[in-house]
């Protein structure tokens, strides 16, 4: 766990580096997917550059499609793309490389961006390995602002009734949206009581934790007869202070004097994970 | 008179191949017997899928399936999948490029009497908007499961619509000549008309009714299935246009971005020739069968002979 507390400091620079060489991005929420998504094609996602058209490789789709910017930082590092090239060119004209998940580039599944798309899809997913006999997992991750989409319980209520157990979904819960908090905006608590009232096994973890998102994801293995969420409770911003659990950090750029902070800040991290 | 509605032509030719393909996956959103499924459900229980009232999800889910190799068949009521699950057409279908073939049933007014919420005279404008998705209205039973047949070898999204209720043959078991995305044409290929009569879906047998009581009038007049209504064969469009001093296309949709108007912009750009759009009208409709809502438009082979007849004078 050690080199991935590392690892994921670089992977936020490297986050910070698209995010400002294409002059926009989602930054508040790719600093607290960041972890749940490596932890997840670290440890878990059984899928390589040379898989990813193996019918019985693992499938992921990204469901907040706008935290694009970390997918692209793990996805370069394990290999499905080069991030020299991704930096230079997101969200340039014509680039490949847009702000959201797009399915012509290698390792991506589904397209997304709207939001309440990713879990309905998966489910869709899940039935198919059941049925095929195929022991494949599938994963998605979505926002919690974006669990107002009812698209989103029509497939959590779909998922328990069809057993999913190959199915795990995240919650990335940093608690805050586009206009201040969650519940403020549009209250999903109790959260886990919902998802365990469609039939769901519900594991609540400290999402800025990589142990813990490890150790989720294993129980989620090992749930029978029912899908998983994992509750990852995050901190939007997470790595930098001036960032953190503000709001407003949703979507901003960091200006000239903010961006070296942040820098600043992600090298501490770093080098505070490397002493631990 | 033919008693098989298009809807139970589709059961049949998924059933017949469904032994064989196991890939081939059919979702219904509680519409199973409304769209004549339920004999599907039951030979092949492991390949059909039930989502209840939740046509997003219906759509999210078929594309979930596709996107693992299984051949999607999501069937629901047109006027609700071609509105309530339209983005998830838009995004997980045409966008993902999955293949899944959205089959919208009891098209048109074919609920008439059940008012707006459940007629679908927009699904064409609707989907055809959509790069990447392709949208036909099969003609009858015949030229259904020859539609169907083709979009099995296939791998892209499309949506189909078919009406509820049973309609008149316009082919037969031997012959009808089908070639994937190219309209049939019915009569007068190669003569000089009066008027080309385009048609699709259940319009095209009152098309060809109106081409007969031109006939007897003393109007030639060409008729042309444009079951694919996208991608549109132009080149029947433009050879039919070249022919004939007049356009009128004939559809049950409304009168904006239909298959009247991507006509008219064929025919507006290579063959200028006056183009008479019929359709129904932009307002919710009146009450009544399918039959009785047609007659009220001039939806009819009497009512579309007079309009021909109206601007040819």
């Amino acid at each position: 766990m050690h080199d991935l507390e590392v690892l994921s400091w670089d992977l936020r620079q490297h986050t910070l580096d698209i995010i400002m060489a294409g002059g926009g991005g989602h930054i508040g929420g790719d600093m607290s997917l960041m972890n749940a998504l490596l932890v997840l094609y670290e440890n878990h996602l059984n899928v390589t550059p040379t898989t990813v058209n193996d019918p019985d490789r693992d499938r992921f789709v990204l469901s907040k499609g706008h935290s694009m910017e970390t997918y692209y930082a793990i996805l370069c590092h394990r290999g499905f793309l080069d991030l020299s090239d991704v930096t230079a060119r997101f969200s340039k004209f014509g680039s490949p490389y847009i702000g959201h998940p797009n399915n012509k580039l290698p390792g991506i599944e589904m397209n997304s961006g709207s939001l309440g798309h990713g879990l309905p899809v998966c489910v869709g997913m899940a039935l198919a390995g059941k049925r095929s006999g195929k022991s494949y997992r599938v994963y998605t991750i979505m926002g919690d602002g974006e669990l107002a989409e009812g698209s989103v319980w029509e497939g959590a209520m779909a998922a328990g009734h069809y057993q999913l157990d190959n199915l795990c979904a995240v919650v990335d819960r940093n608690k805050l949206q586009i206009s201040g908090t969650t519940e403020e905006v549009m209250s999903h608590e109790p959260l886990g009581e919902r998802f365990a009232a469609f039939g769901w096994n519900v594991i609540a973890v400290n999402g800025d934790s990589i142990a813990e998102l490890d150790r989720a994801y294993t129980q989620a293995k090992e749930a029978k007869g029912k899908p998983t969420v994992i509750i990852s409770n995050t901190t939007k911003g997470y790595g930098s202070p001036l960032m953190e659990n503000k709001a407003g950090w949703h979507h901003h750029l960091p200006t000239a004097e903010e961006h070296e902070q942040i820098r600043r800040d992600f090298a501490a991290g770093k080098e505070r994970a490397e002493h631990e | 008179m033919n008693k098989i509605p298009n809807r139970q032509i589709i059961c049949e030719t998924l059933m017949a191949h469904a032994e064989t393909d196991k890939d081939i996956f059919v979702l219904c959103s509680d519409s199973r017997g409304s769209a004549s499924l339920v004999p599907f459900a039951e030979k092949f229980p492991d390949q059909f899928v039930e989502v209840g009232i939740a046509e997003q999800n219906l759509v999210s889910l078929a594309a979930g399936l596709a996107a693992c190799g299984k051949k999607a068949f999501a069937a629901s009521p047109a006027c609700f999948l071609s509105t309530r699950s339209y983005e998830q057409a838009k995004v997980d279908c045409a966008y993902s490029n999955t293949n899944v073939k959205l089959i919208g049933i009891s098209g048109g007014v074919s609920y008439g009497a059940l008012g707006m919420s459940h007629h679908s005279a927009q699904d064409i404008a609707a989907m055809s908007a959509l790069p990447n998705m392709r949208v036909y209205l099969p003609s009858d039973r015949h030229q259904t499961k020859r539609l169907i047949e083709a979009l099995l070898e296939d791998e892209k999204p499309a949506y189909i619509r078919v009406g509820r209720n049973p309609v008149e043959d316009i082919y037969s078991e031997s012959d009808c000549p089908f070639e994937m995305d190219k309209a049939t044409w019915l009569q007068g290929r190669g003569k000089t008309v009066k008027a080309a009569l385009i048609a699709c879906g259940e319009m095209v047998h009152p098309a060809l009714e109106a081409a007969e009581i031109l006939e007897q009038a003393g109007i030639a007049a060409s008729v042309l299935d444009m079951y694919c209504v996208k991608p549109l064969d132009s080149e029947a469009v433009i050879e039919a246009a070249k022919a004939s001093d007049i356009v009128v296309t004939v559809e049950e949709h409304s009168p904006y971005g239909g298959l009247g108007a991507m006509v008219a912009q064929v025919v507006g750009e290579h063959c200028p020739r006056k183009v008479k759009c019929l359709s129904l009208p932009d307002a919710p409709v009146i009450t009544g069968t399918s039959p009785e809502v047609f007659a009220h438009y001039g939806l009819t082979g009497e009512g579309i002979a007079a309009v021909v007849e109206e601007i040819l004078k």
